[in-house]
């Protein structure tokens, strides 16, 4: 097994590496972390008038049809540019539920303005006490009318500060960790009883606390279908983070190998040193073994096999430990210069660190693994 | 796990804690006191210590150190280190101090060693040079003799604090033609020379702990060599010894042990099948320190005994930073989403921070720990050197 890409693909992944060689380059990164709104509006323009932001969308939403293959294309460079704006909130996560979950009049309300690149989404499911467990909500929609009428917390919601809609998972009805009792919904970030506030990540994005205190939102799927649809969204987000990971993954031992190449110390290159000759070999084989392992959920993904959600926790799990072994060592390799904010390989460490929290931890996703096959 | 202690030492330890405990500043007791304390609140400690007279239990009698056993100073660093008071800074007191009184001239001991005491000077360490981390030997700043002056010119990096310092003790050339080792002096200058600049590096964690530090025909009075000419780096090995042996650092890992256990009692349910890996987790880095606690205390053990402890602080070194270094990182994992979030440096309350405050540092200490392993000669480093020492490969 080994991806062959379509000329299509090429075509695809050749262009965002133009675009992001010559327009996101790391001292472009910091700027745009460091800016009032700490991602690009403009970057973001540019990626929807590339076609990135319809990528992965069916053609019958209005997209290119590419699917999890052409989300992971993306990701991967993403992950070499530690690009910052919020294409997996948006696109794959937000995207994909309104795709999979919403009715025909959702779709067309909203999907066009996600590929149009005008309207930015976050997704918040995570609550205090909550850890990685999808199914743990205590946020309650209670019906209103037409309508609902949400109340609850969410914490760390991932790019709410730049977001125009959010996707909320909320009680509709059962006890904190019934399964069939949750259901999504669309709200207007900026509705009115909406409290959010805003803090930085540590790898210079913006997240939210958010409080909901009688927010009107719209069902998006059929009350209580809320879990179902939001494992099937994690396992694609969880294919672009993957992708996205070996991209980082990728880059730091590419950085690290020219590192030690290059330095010298007691005469000599670190390089030549055995000890750390079998460290790059360790992470050299941990890049292959992620990369392959991405390829292989991203296919499985494009086919939508059965036991798709065992093998997204495999990888993200697998994948999640490789990214902490390289990065550690790119560290490590690289010294007190790997401490600096200066050079990128910290920068590197920091995206991976979060990409091993967000939708579960490593250790989370090895024991639900474990689970679902048990439970086949 | 305690050294048997006669009832003397027993009574030392009791009124060192209870010291402590009457004498801590409260306004030390910061969310992250290494990044949050002021230089003037980082000094409230040291001067206590100072008017008590153990501000500097290492040092002899003569030059104003306590005139402790082995066994009290250990006891003083475990009563310390365990209540989580600030250390006084290592390089005025643990590192500058003895090689002054060890190698310096009456006339330096006299000069430096009370403003160390009291606080009044604050040192930093002239070592690395971009080009001369783990290799210190090949460092490159000259210093060339012009009548009763060195002229100093270089560049010296990873500078701990060198935006509070008064002086900095640094290793320099002097003699650019011998062997790597035999050209170094050790060199006292005034930060406030002409030609001293320095210039922040910030870390991932965010914060200013490290800086560079230029020296540009820098002018430093002759009288400030330590010792002879040429003859540094040997006072610059006795100094590198005396860094490593605080550096198993059980207090702090008993102390950070404690804090994620409350963590992972308050985020995971115990029905979380995540609450029994932590727990084990936790279980396995207990068992790390307690091997290395019962190793500290039989070398301690050896050294009250006068047998010479060797490379052991090697071995302190690797195994108390990589110690930590799992216990922040599973600190981090505890607080599972809020492992996301970073507090804004310079620390502020006006920033927001979510969830609970005892998870408010976690992220920052993970990132700031990952340098335990490559500071203070990094971990491979001291590997080679209990290789060859100890192994005699």
């Amino acid at each position: 097994m080994d991806i062959q890409f379509t000329e299509e693909q090429e075509l695809l992944r050749s262009s965002v590496q133009r675009l992001l060689r010559d327009r996101y380059d790391f001292d472009a990164r910091r700027r745009i972390v460091a800016s009032e709104d700490g991602f690009s509006r403009k970057h973001w323009a540019e990626f929807a008038e590339l076609g990135l932001l319809a990528a992965p969308f069916s053609e019958a939403v209005g997209g290119l049809g590419g699917g999890p293959l052409s989300t992971m294309i993306i990701m991967q460079e993403f992950g070499r540019h530690l690009v910052v704006e919020p294409f997996v909130e948006t696109v794959v996560v937000a995207g994909g539920l309104l795709e999979q979950a919403g009715s025909d009049a959702q779709r067309q309300a909203f999907i066009a303005d996600i590929i149009a690149g005008s309207k930015l989404w976050a997704l918040a499911w995570s609550e205090k006490g909550s850890r990685f467990d999808l199914a743990t909500v205590t946020t309650t929609a209670r019906r209103d009318g037409d309508g609902y009428v949400l109340t609850g917390e969410k914490t760390a919601v991932m790019a709410a500060p730049w977001a125009d809609y959010l996707i909320v998972s909320a009680r509709t009805s059962g006890h904190r960790h019934d399964r069939g009792g949750v259901s999504l919904f669309v709200i207007d970030r900026h509705a009115a009883n909406l409290d959010l506030q805003s803090f930085r990540t540590i790898d210079g994005r913006r997240a939210a606390e958010i409080n909901l205190r009688g927010v009107r939102g719209e069902l998006l799927g059929k009350e209580g279908d809320g879990v179902a649809a939001l494992e099937a969204c994690r396992n694609r987000a969880i294919g672009a983070l993957c992708a996205e990971a070996v991209g980082a993954i990728g880059e730091l031992n590419d950085a690290t190998l020219d590192y030690s190449k290059t330095r010298k110390q007691f005469g000599v290159t670190i390089g030549s040193f055995q000890v750390l000759q079998h460290r790059m070999v360790d992470m050299f084989i941990a890049h292959q073994e992620a990369l392959s392992l991405m390829q292989h959920l991203s296919l499985s993904l494009a086919d939508d096999d059965a036991g798709i959600s065992r093998l997204a926790s495999g990888a993200k799990s697998k994948i999640g430990y490789a990214g902490k072994v390289v990065a550690d060592q790119a560290v490590q390799l690289h010294g007190g210069m790997g401490m600096t904010d200066e050079l990128n390989v910290g920068h590197y460490f920091k995206r991976i660190s979060s990409i091993n929290i967000q939708f579960g931890d490593p250790a989370y996703h090895v024991l639900r693994y474990a689970q679902l096959d048990a439970a086949a | 796990m305690e050294l048997a202690l006669s009832p003397e030492d027993a009574a030392f330890r009791d009124e060192v804690r209870a010291f402590i405990k009457d004498n801590y500043p409260a306004e030390m007791r910061v969310p992250n006191p290494e990044t949050d304390l002021s230089k003037e609140q980082m000094l409230l400690w040291h001067r206590i210590l100072h008017k008590k007279g153990w501000i500097a239990p290492l040092w002899p009698k003569e030059y104003g150190g306590p005139g402790w056993s082995i066994t009290r100073r250990f006891i003083f660093e475990q009563e310390t280190t365990r209540a989580g008071t600030m250390p006084p800074l290592a390089f005025s007191v643990t590192m500058v101090g003895p090689v002054i009184y060890t190698f310096g001239n009456a006339a330096q001991k006299a000069k430096f060693l009370p403003r160390i005491l009291s606080g009044e000077d604050w040192w930093c360490q002239g070592y690395s040079e971009p080009g001369s981390g783990s290799d210190l030997a090949t460092v490159r700043t000259k210093a060339v003799r012009d009548g009763d002056y060195y002229i100093v010119n270089g560049h010296k990096t990873w500078t701990t604090l060198a935006q509070h310092a008064d002086w900095i003790f640094c290793l320099v050339r002097t003699d650019p033609t011998a062997k790597p080792q035999s050209g170094i002096s050790f060199l006292l200058i005034d930060m406030k020379s002409p030609g001293v600049t320095v210039r922040p590096i910030i870390t991932i964690d965010g914060s200013h702990e490290v800086n560079d530090v230029f020296l540009e025909n820098v002018r430093v009075p002759a009288e400030n060599l330590i010792g002879e000419e040429n003859k540094g780096w040997t006072y610059a090995k006795f100094l590198l010894g005396n860094e490593r042996t605080s550096m198993a650092g059980i207090g702090r890992s008993t102390r950070y042990i404690e804090r994620l256990k409350k963590i992972v009692k308050a985020e995971i349910p115990e029905d979380d099948p995540a609450h029994l890996e932590f727990i084990r987790d936790i279980a396995r880095v207990e068992l790390d320190v307690l091997a290395l606690e019962a190793t500290e205390l039989r070398v301690v053990a050896q050294m009250a005994r006068g047998i010479d402890p060797g490379p052991a602080a090697s071995l302190f070194k690797i195994r108390g930073t990589e110690i930590f270094q799992d216990i922040t990182e599973l600190t981090h994992r505890a607080i599972g989403n809020y492992g996301l979030a970073i507090r804004e440096q310079p620390a502020s309350a006006n920033h927001f921070m979510p969830g609970p405050d005892y998870g408010h540092t976690a992220s920052e200490k993970y990132l700031n720990s990952r340098k335990l392993s490559i500071y203070g000669g990094s971990n491979e480093i001291q590997r080679n050197i209990i290789a060859k020492a100890v192994l005699g490969l």
